[in-house]
């Protein structure tokens, strides 16, 4: 199925409440995304105070919740230096190449159904992109040059540091994050978002088990969250900014509102992450309506798709806190060593297999020869795995040299 | 599970009591022998005990404390003896509450009180003298205006010296081997720690 083009755009001309429609949802994105980073680090720090048996913020605004805000306006008033060996453009524009991303990914995502706004049907997304799925993947492979260019144009060896660990660290598992990807397309045929979305739609409730496409690719959903977790620096995979050997990592130079950015944009690609997680995986703003109202009323058009949405995308912002409480941070090699010889491999046999047994049952076979195909398939893939498993080195083998 | 049973550990935690206290606004009780604020103890009858011996300046590892002994006068003695306090200063800003000083006092006339909620906003405040630092007719320590007094802090000073046996010895642990104070009397002996 080939993604629709947003109906706001079916009559073909662009008339100004079709501009202000835009607006609205461009504006509504950018206020959601910032108030729910506020909201998120506030709750980050009360999960992990509850973890540890302490109490966390609790000083400014009922429960500490404005706490977020308080420092973020401590941060703009804070004077911003620039050391005098950087590179000074590159070392300004650097913060706003680190947010511009997560922003931009946070646009596809489909948060609810499709809804009317100032008399215009459109989904409730920024923008429809036939090429979504592509469009996440140039997205977050974007946000690592902010990081790149803050370590770079400092001039200063820490930060430097980061910012290559940051690289490296991002192409390694760009791999493994595409090929987890790959594992929903295959099973929607499409890259579209809203799509993927509808794919997995329904109303009943266990659309979760039934239609959502985290079991028919466990495997992809596992490595996509191991590689989410990677891309947005979050613990355990954080060794951008190790401070125990790296002072503060890319952005040890950074003071003030941009030092604040750069963490907006981590938290902020940590909240998009989820959501992409929710859209790809589980369903996205599918769940149960109301069935005491009407299909068409405005509480099961607007309110329940959100609210389903929101729900999901919680439940994987806890596990993420969860995560930051609970795990060491990973030694480098070990980082590496997951990602290259273990995910990359996993993701790639998992696409293949998944890939032929949808190409063999579209196919009309006969129900042996599919049954068989399907053993024959299996059975290479689990010798292409033996033989990678044979292949890759164990801890505290010796390596020969290449030469 | 192994490496992933860290997870339970956390999860278990969060249905735990909590252990951080609202500190400004509920107080516990701090540990008896906690090192605060120092007083200078006088004697039952009223004397100073200060001998003006210079052994706690001399001890102390911050350089924090002055003191400059002169003779008494023979017919209005500050302290039994030859010699007592004329001068005795404690610069707050470099004290570390060691209790060196109070180990090292042969009179037992300077002990730390629990207060440690003394913040002063400019160094004239910081640096207490004898008329800050002398214990009164009650045998309380005085109150200055910037000095957060919740309750009786100063009762249990001199706590760590009750409960240390005299000259380190074991067999004298619980043996009374000081004087009595000023508004207190004999103290009695601390069980020392298990």
């Amino acid at each position: 199925m080939i993604g629709q083009l947003d109906p706001l755009y079916n009559s073909g001309d662009i008339t100004w409440s079709v501009f202000g429609v835009v607006a609205i949802k461009v504006v509504a994105a950018f206020v959601i995304l910032l108030v729910s980073v506020m909201l998120y680090i506030w709750g980050m720090r009360k999960v992990i105070a509850d973890m540890q048996n302490r109490i966390g913020p609790n000083r400014a605004g009922p429960y500490g919740v404005l706490q977020t805000l308080a420092d973020g306006i401590k941060l703009f008033f804070k004077e911003q230096s620039i050391p005098s060996s950087a590179d000074r453009s590159v070392f300004r524009l650097a913060p706003y190449l680190s947010i511009l991303p997560a922003f931009l990914m946070f646009c596809i995502i489909p948060i609810g159904g499709q809804v009317s706004i100032l008399g215009h049907q459109t989904y409730l997304q920024v923008m429809e992109l036939p090429v979504g799925a592509l469009w996440i993947l140039a997205m977050s492979g974007v946000g690592v040059y902010g990081i790149m260019l803050a370590g770079w144009s400092s001039g200063s060896k820490y930060p430097l540091l980061g910012s290559v660990r940051a690289t490296a660290q991002l192409l390694s598992y760009e791999a493994a994050f595409g090929l987890a990807i790959l594992g929903v397309l295959i099973q929607a045929g499409t890259l579209s978002t809203r799509a993927i979305v509808n794919e997995q739609y329904d109303t009943s409730w266990h659309a979760m088990f039934t239609d959502a496409y985290w079991l028919p690719a466990l495997l992809p959903f596992v490595i996509f969250l191991i590689a989410a977790l990677a891309e947005t620096n979050h613990p355990p995979f954080d060794l951008v900014e190790a401070e125990q050997e790296l002072v503060g990592g890319f952005n040890t130079e950074y003071t003030g509102i941009r030092f604040a950015i750069f963490f907006l944009a981590e938290f902020m690609n940590v909240i998009t992450m989820s959501a992409v997680a929710v859209t790809l995986f589980l369903g996205g703003p599918s769940g149960p309506l109301l069935g005491f109202l009407d299909a068409d009323n405005w509480i099961n058009t607007w309110i329940m798709p959100m609210f389903w949405f929101t729900v999901k995308v919680l439940a994987l912002l806890f596990a993420t806190v969860w995560v930051r409480a609970s795990m060491p941070r990973m030694r480098y090699d070990k980082l590496m060593a997951l990602g290259w010889k273990w995910l990359i491999e996993t993701a790639l046999i998992w696409a293949i297999v998944s890939a032929a047994f949808i190409y063999v049952n579209e196919q009309d076979y006969s129900t042996t020869k599919t049954i068989g195909i399907d053993l024959g398939i299996v059975a290479g893939a689990g010798l292409a795995a033996l033989v990678l498993y044979l292949a890759v080195p164990k801890p505290g083998e010796k390596i020969e040299e290449f030469r | 599970m192994g490496r992933l049973s860290g997870f339970g550990v956390t999860f278990k935690q969060m249905f735990k009591p909590r252990v951080t206290t609202q500190y400004p606004k509920e107080k516990v009780d701090g540990p008896e022998r906690r090192h605060g604020r120092h007083v200078l103890n006088r004697y039952e009858d009223g004397m100073e005990k200060c001998i003006g011996c210079e052994l706690c300046a001399g001890v102390c590892p911050a350089r924090c404390i002055y003191v400059r002994g002169a003779d008494n006068l023979v017919d209005e003695p500050v302290s039994p003896g030859e010699r007592y306090g004329f001068v005795y200063e404690i610069n707050y800003l470099r004290c570390i509450h060691c209790d060196l000083c109070v180990e090292a006092c042969p009179t037992e006339a300077i002990t730390e009180t629990k207060l440690f909620e003394f913040s002063f906003t400019n160094r004239n405040d910081a640096i207490y003298t004898k008329t800050e630092l002398l214990v009164d007719d009650e045998g309380h320590a005085p109150r200055q205006p910037w000095e957060l007094w919740f309750g009786p802090e100063d009762e249990h000073t001199s706590e760590w010296m009750r409960a240390t046996s005299s000259s380190g010895s074991a067999a004298y642990e619980g043996r009374v081997n000081w004087s009595g104070e000023l508004g207190f009397g004999v103290r009695k002996p601390r069980k020392s720690q298990p």
